[in-house]
């Protein structure tokens, strides 16, 4: 999964979609896992890298990940 | 070094359903080519920019679009007379029409406009769109022409609630029961005139594009923008610039099946299913074509150049993510300038 590239991500977590002016905020773990994503990181590699920077289970971590993910989307901001 | 031109500009009316001339006159002060010195021409006296002082140098009334083409040619050949205008630019759609019809005659005596034909006019015509979808290969919501109220009558029967009643020129009521839309019909036909326009309704965003056409196809400049907040209305009180590749792609094939001359505001609606559909041309520039010169993209300093016949460049790239918010001011106005206003008809 990649982040459309012309998604504008700014470091407080702001995102902004210029093809349909639609924005959107996120927390910053959030904005770490978008971090990861425009770094080219696969969904493994990014719980792997994660899971060093969080202390959390690797259950929950997982699931919060597969949230996060279906959600970027259903707003449509990735792209195969 | 910048070319000194004295630019007649109308629809200073900064209202709720504000028209365009604050923001093209804002434009052309931001210009980098033009010194412009604005003659604004108003309708109504408390059109608010005949107020601005610091937007507009002089105001003159002139005679409202009903009163005749042989009015307003006396009027604005009066003001000439006194402020030698090099370009005029009206922005009224239901002004246009005398406009058109003047064009040849202004420029003879030296005022330059770069206006659709009439025929181009009558084209883009709400009445007219599902034709002009045809031909141009855009979707456009089925469109029905009233004139009568059997003409209702069928629309009610034939469609399904709601839908939406348009006026000849501005104005467009949704309506969920034959009812309304009686009502809708008799009161923007008393408003604008005949035919009223049926348009059936669909779901989806609103994005407007505001754009330039150099009369030969070529678009000179198009930028989008989004609706961010609606006023009851229905004009945007907020929006922000967005590049949507393919809403871009089909505003430039409806300007090349036009061959569009001048300023024009394409309104679509972006579907469930993701393809923009045409909801309206309107033939002049909108309300918020400030926020394309914001942008990056001068577009009534683009209109300029084409009136006076100069070359130019079309823009393609403006900056995205950039925000109108509209607000309301209070201009306070000595009591000697609403009276010059009123008996002289200018100030």
């Amino acid at each position: 999964m990649k982040i459309k590239q012309n998604i504008a991500i700014s470091e407080s977590g702001f995102l902004f979609d210029p093809a349909t002016g639609h924005s959107f905020t996120t927390n910053p773990s959030g904005l770490r896992i978008m971090q990861l994503l425009r770094e080219g990181k696969n969904k493994s590699t990014i719980l792997e890298q994660l899971a060093q920077e969080f202390d959390t289970e690797h259950d929950t971590l997982e699931r919060d990940v597969n949230d996060y993910l279906n959600m970027l989307n259903y707003f449509k901001l990735t792209q195969s | 070094m910048k070319i000194k031109l004295v630019i007649g500009v109308t629809a200073l009316n900064a209202i709720d359903s504000p028209g365009p001339g604050i923001a093209v006159i804002r434009s052309l002060r931001d210009s980098k080519k033009f010194d412009v010195r604005i003659i604004g021409l108003a309708y109504e006296f408390l059109e608010p920019g005949i107020f601005m002082h610091d937007l507009v140098d002089k105001s003159y009334q002139i005679p409202l679009p009903g009163t005749g083409m042989e009015a307003l040619w006396q009027r604005i050949t009066q003001i000439h007379e006194r402020e030698s205008i090099d370009v005029l630019i009206p922005n009224f759609d239901a002004e246009l029409f005398n406009f058109i019809q003047l064009a040849d005659r202004f420029k003879a005596i030296g005022i330059q406009t770069f206006l659709p034909t009439a025929s181009q006019f009558e084209n883009r015509h709400k009445t007219n769109l599902p034709q002009l979808g045809k031909i141009s290969g855009i979707a456009v919501p089925e469109t029905r022409s009233l004139n009568t109220l059997k003409d209702v009558r069928n629309v009610s029967k034939d469609w399904t609630f709601p839908f939406f009643i348009k006026g000849r020129y501005y104005d467009a009521i949704r309506v969920f029961s034959e009812e309304q839309a009686n009502a809708a019909f008799h009161k923007l036909a008393a408003a604008w005139g005949y035919p009223v326009i049926a348009q059936k309704n669909v779901s989806g965003e609103e994005v407007n594009v505001t754009a330039i056409g150099d009369g030969k196809g070529n678009t000179l400049g198009a930028v989008a923008m989004k609706k961010m907040y609606v006023t009851d209305k229905g004009k945007a009180w907020s929006g922000i610039s967005i590049a949507d590749e393919d809403l871009l792609l089909q505003s430039k094939k409806l300007i090349q099946a036009l061959r569009w001359p001048g300023g024009l505001e394409l309104e679509w609606i972006k579907d469930a299913n993701g393809n923009y559909q045409l909801l309206e041309i309107n033939p002049r520039f909108p309300a918020w074509v400030y926020l394309a010169t914001g942008c990056g993209q001068n577009h009534p300093e683009q209109l300029v150049s084409l009136a006076l016949e100069q070359p130019v460049e079309a823009i393609e790239a403006y900056e995205t993510g950039k925000l109108f918010v509209r607000f309301s001011f209070d201009l306070l106005v000595n009591i000697e300038d609403f009276e010059k206003i009123t008996t002289k008809g200018e100030l």
